[in-house]
């Protein structure tokens, strides 16, 4: 086969799993409304307070619930065979674990961006802030999903490799998280926002290059033993 | 010339040859470390003179400033080492980036502690969130991150490539760290030494300085040589070179 038919056959599959396992995806969302939720009962029930956490707290849920679903990014792949076959085939590796980064956005980050306004709005932030932050959020887990990808495939032949994954991908976080709340507490203070959008979508285009490159080397390890 | 240099640099790559001519160099460099780092303190806390705005507090800075650099350079290295082990499928080059994660954890935490000691005084809080301050931390992270994969892989070859990966990741930070105080407004102060300005200090702080910066390099290699010896040891266990060491150091020779 062709290189665009076997993409296409590749991206059917996964949304074909991925809907076929609702329950998992449903989790990472159902983690965010809680983290969220417990923002305002462990800190303050005080809405003015809250609207200055709010991008931070919604931001941090996000990043939380994204690497929560990081782990099963190519877990069941790994366990059923199917991943070798895949790094065997006539397609180009990259392009492959592109796919199944995108499939991964569409099924956690782009619900996790749509849920973004019903919780913003209990935490009290202000509408005009909204937009921003869904392009942040939108922006973000993606480069989120991509970053995570190395750490899935460094630790797919793991057998408890949720908790490490956490440890070894949480400091690649921290400069998406910091500029895509950076862009919309600007935003709500009055301040010119767009230059950390800018650096978040160097971020996001940087890791888009780069990041698939370093998965497929992990995953060449893991499958290699 | 070049010939006999990729020879001799070819010869390194064996563990057998590493171990030994290590260990003259791990015990020269430590006691060159020693007696430098020694005079480096000793002039530079009882003799430098007082800063005219810090006054005494400043002293810090000769253990403060080498070992944040030292905490950056080995991660540097560990990300070199561990694309020429990639890329050369060179196994030594592992061996010693591995063991150089805990020096570097050391390193960064020591520069993490005397900072808030320092900052206690001077800025009036142990820690702030600031840029310089924060990539540290991420750095110290990036270490257990490291050491943990080694420890989390069941074959030590696959933990080496494993953690090689994420070193070459975890690189992006090193600019974060070294521009951070340039390029946000931070509450830490701009780097003192540059290469390409003559450093604004005194000659009786800047000498004292210097020796605790080449102490501390000197210092950190002569226990990488030191714990790379150990982990050729274990990790080559079963090759007969090792055995027949093992058996030396068991009569007690």
């Amino acid at each position: 086969m062709t290189f665009l038919p076997l993409l296409r056959s590749v991206f059917r599959r996964e949304m074909q799993l991925a809907y076929r396992r609702r329950s998992d995806l449903a989790n990472p969302l159902l983690f965010f409304l809680i983290v969220v939720v417990l923002f305002p009962l462990g800190v303050t029930p005080d809405m003015t307070k809250l609207a200055d956490m709010a991008p931070g707290v919604l931001w941090v849920g996000a990043l939380l619930a994204n690497l929560l679903s990081l782990d099963l990014l190519f877990r069941s792949d790994y366990e059923d065979g199917s991943l070798e076959q895949m790094l065997l085939a006539s397609l180009p590796p990259t392009s492959l674990v592109l796919c199944k980064v995108w499939v991964h956005w569409l099924v956690t980050g782009l619900p996790l961006t749509i849920m973004a306004p019903l919780l913003s709005i209990m935490l009290g932030l202000p509408g005009s802030a909204l937009p921003l932050l869904m392009l942040t959020l939108a922006l973000g887990t993606l480069s989120l999903s991509l970053i995570g990808s190395i750490g899935a495939a460094l630790t797919v032949g793991l057998q408890k490799g949720g908790l490490l994954l956490t440890l070894l991908i949480m400091p690649l976080f921290v400069p998406v998280i910091i500029f895509g709340t950076g862009a919309v507490q600007a935003q709500v203070a009055g301040l010119p926002w767009q230059a950390h959008l800018a650096m978040l979508a160097a971020m996001t285009t940087g890791s888009l290059a780069l990041s698939p490159l370093l998965t497929v080397a992990a995953l060449r390890i893991a499958v290699g033993d | 010339m070049w010939q006999a240099f990729v020879r001799w640099f070819h010869k390194w790559s064996s563990p057998k040859w590493f171990y030994t001519m290590s260990q003259p160099w791990s015990f020269w460099l430590g006691w060159a470390a020693t007696l430098i780092i020694a005079a480096a303190l000793v002039w530079g806390l009882m003799f430098a003179p007082v800063e005219r705005l810090q006054g005494n507090s400043y002293r810090i800075i000769f253990i403060h400033v080498p070992s944040a650099f030292l905490s950056q350079a080995i991660y540097a290295a560990i990300a070199v080492l561990g694309l020429v082990g990639l890329v050369w499928k060179m196994k030594l080059a592992f061996f010693v980036a591995k063991q150089c994660i805990p020096v570097g954890a050391s390193m960064a935490l020591l520069a993490l502690v005397t900072g808030a000691i320092w900052g206690k005084p001077t800025w009036g809080t142990w820690w702030e969130w600031d840029a310089r301050l924060t990539s540290m931390l991420v750095l110290l992270l990036l270490y257990f991150g490291l050491w943990a994969l080694h420890n989390a892989m069941e074959r030590p070859e696959s933990g080496d490539r494993a953690a090689a990966i994420l070193a070459l990741v975890g690189v992006v930070n090193l600019p974060i760290i070294k521009f951070s105080v340039e390029w946000w407004n931070t509450l830490h102060q701009p780097a003192t030494l540059k290469f390409t300005e003559a450093p604004p200090m005194h000659p009786s702080m800047l000498i004292p300085f210097l020796m605790a910066i080449v102490g501390f390099y000197l210092a950190s290699m002569a226990w990488v040589l030191m714990r790379t010896r150990l982990e050729i040891l274990q990790r080559e266990r079963k090759s007969r070179w090792v055995e027949d060491e093992l058996n030396r150091f068991a009569e007690g020779q």
